[in-house]
């Protein structure tokens, strides 16, 4: 049976770890290419490295701690922030990376999406929604629904696409996979948007990774069957010990989650 | 002598190359076919569309895939790598494969997500060379969308939206559809298997 993957995230600003509470108030969490082999170490499925200021700096990567994270990893490896290029892709595959994450340039220029996916595969192309919700502006009210507005460079700009509707989008130009952030929970550990989860994954047919808000195993069992997740995102509940994901994937075993466990 | 990792244009190269460095396994991409006849061990990895392989047969390494396999040389090949193998897939009906295996390669049916992304398990036989010392329910990572059938020299099989081949066996030629340089410890006891042939 297909497990519900874990994925560990980490965002990296400079060359380290950090992370922040609803996108700001950034603190160290250490080095990124320790971090990745501990992780996998102890159960992730999988990897995902942010430059979380790549994007609002106007910045490449950098795609010397990509090749130094990449290194040693044998499990796959997504690495997102400032790619605006299918060049700036290339480079970032050709230091180590599986997958591309894209935000900001997505909505800037959706043809980037196809362009990616024409030439490394639609599996190496994952589209990241920051999605908050409310009625902002450019969004028409829905009436009795919850609706939410995708944001790019890194949570500060409000682009006016729906967030489900942008992943129907995404998923039609050749998107392999959506990671979907609530920013309305992320840093919080209350519990990922169900909500939002389960609507966006009623809308597309690629996995959705949920993302914002991982506080303890409940979250993660419930962003799996009522989210309907197919795989979901935690950065600092692992980084700072709080969880292991060794533990975490034990106690959702437990619940009759199929994980990858042990292993 | 050295792995020859084919490169025909078809996306990332970069994991392959990495889990053979890791082994200690000397390796080189190489899209020329002088060095793939020379190699001593041929890898055929694939991520991307099944058309993509047509640039083999215009490049001349196919010819000199198909003259290493009849001197036995090692093959593996991995995600549309294998299903290169077999008669031909429905994701490109104008693009032939191999036909080392027989059987064409469909899409999942729609019962399903597609792509099938993530860790699933194997059931794999005990003949297997290749999954030598592995326990029979392994998880390994998988994408893709389109599916080999079970044939007579399947050697580990998958369940998601039916079962389909995760992996072939025949003499010296091993297709894998799951990806063994993603697959952590697993995936690399896999290809430790394959080297040591």
């Amino acid at each position: 049976m297909l497990t519900k993957r874990i994925i560990a995230c980490l965002d990296v600003d400079a060359g380290r770890v950090v992370k922040g509470v609803q996108f700001t108030n950034l603190r160290d969490a250490g080095d990124p290419g320790t971090l990745a082999q501990a992780h996998a170490a102890n159960g992730a499925d999988e990897i995902v490295l942010l430059d979380i200021s790549a994007a609002h700096q106007h910045r490449a990567i950098l795609l010397d701690t990509v090749r130094r994270t990449a290194k040693e990893l044998f499990i796959p490896f997504t690495v997102g922030g400032g790619i605006r290029t299918l060049d700036d892709a290339a480079r970032v595959f050709a230091a180590g990376a599986d997958k591309i994450s894209i935000n900001s340039a997505a909505i800037a220029n959706p043809s980037l999406i196809t362009q990616i996916a024409t030439r490394f595969g639609a599996q190496a192309v994952v589209v990241a929604i920051d999605a908050k919700r409310g009625a902002e502006q450019g969004i028409e009210q829905r009436e009795a629904l919850p609706h939410w507005q995708a944001f790019t460079r890194g949570g500060r700009t409000a682009t006016g696409h729906d967030a489900i509707a942008w992943a129907q989008e995404a998923e039609s130009r050749g998107a392999g996979e959506i990671l979907l952030t609530s920013m309305d929970r992320d840093g919080t550990a209350s519990g990922f948007d169900c909500d939002l989860t389960r609507a966006v994954a009623a809308a597309v047919r690629i996995p959705v990774i949920a993302s914002g808000g991982a506080g303890g195993a409940a979250h993660f069992a419930e962003v799996f069957r009522a989210g309907h997740a197919d795989a979901a995102l935690a950065a600092s509940i692992f980084h700072y010990g709080i969880g292991s994901i060794a533990e975490l994937k034990r106690q959702l075993s437990a619940e009759n989650i199929s994980v990858r466990w042990p292993c | 002598m050295t792995i020859a990792i084919v490169d025909y244009g078809a996306g990332n190269l970069t994991s392959v190359k990495k889990a053979f460095d890791h082994l200690g396994e000397a390796c080189a991409i190489t899209s020329d076919a002088a060095e793939v006849s020379r190699a001593a061990k041929i890898v055929l990895p694939g991520v991307g569309h099944f058309a993509s392989t047509a640039g083999l047969a215009n490049s001349g390494m196919q010819l000199a895939i198909a003259q290493a396999i009849d001197r036995d040389v090692p093959f593996l090949g991995i995600c549309v790598g294998m299903q290169w193998m077999f008669t031909g897939s429905d994701e490109s009906l104008e693009t032939r494969g191999l036909s080392l295996f027989s059987g064409n390669c469909a899409r999942f049916p729609a019962t399903v997500k597609s792509p099938h992304v993530g860790w699933n398990q194997l059931q794999i036989s005990s003949s297997s060379r290749l999954f030598r010392g592995l326990s029979n329910a392994s998880f390994v990572y998988f994408t893709h969308s389109y599916r080999a059938p079970i044939v007579d020299h399947t050697v580990a099989c998958c369940e998601y939206g039916g079962q389909f081949s995760a992996a072939v066996e025949r003499g010296h030629l091993f297709g894998v559809q799951f990806h063994p340089e993603k697959s952590g410890d697993a995936g690399l006891e896999i290809l430790r298997n394959f080297c040591e042939l």
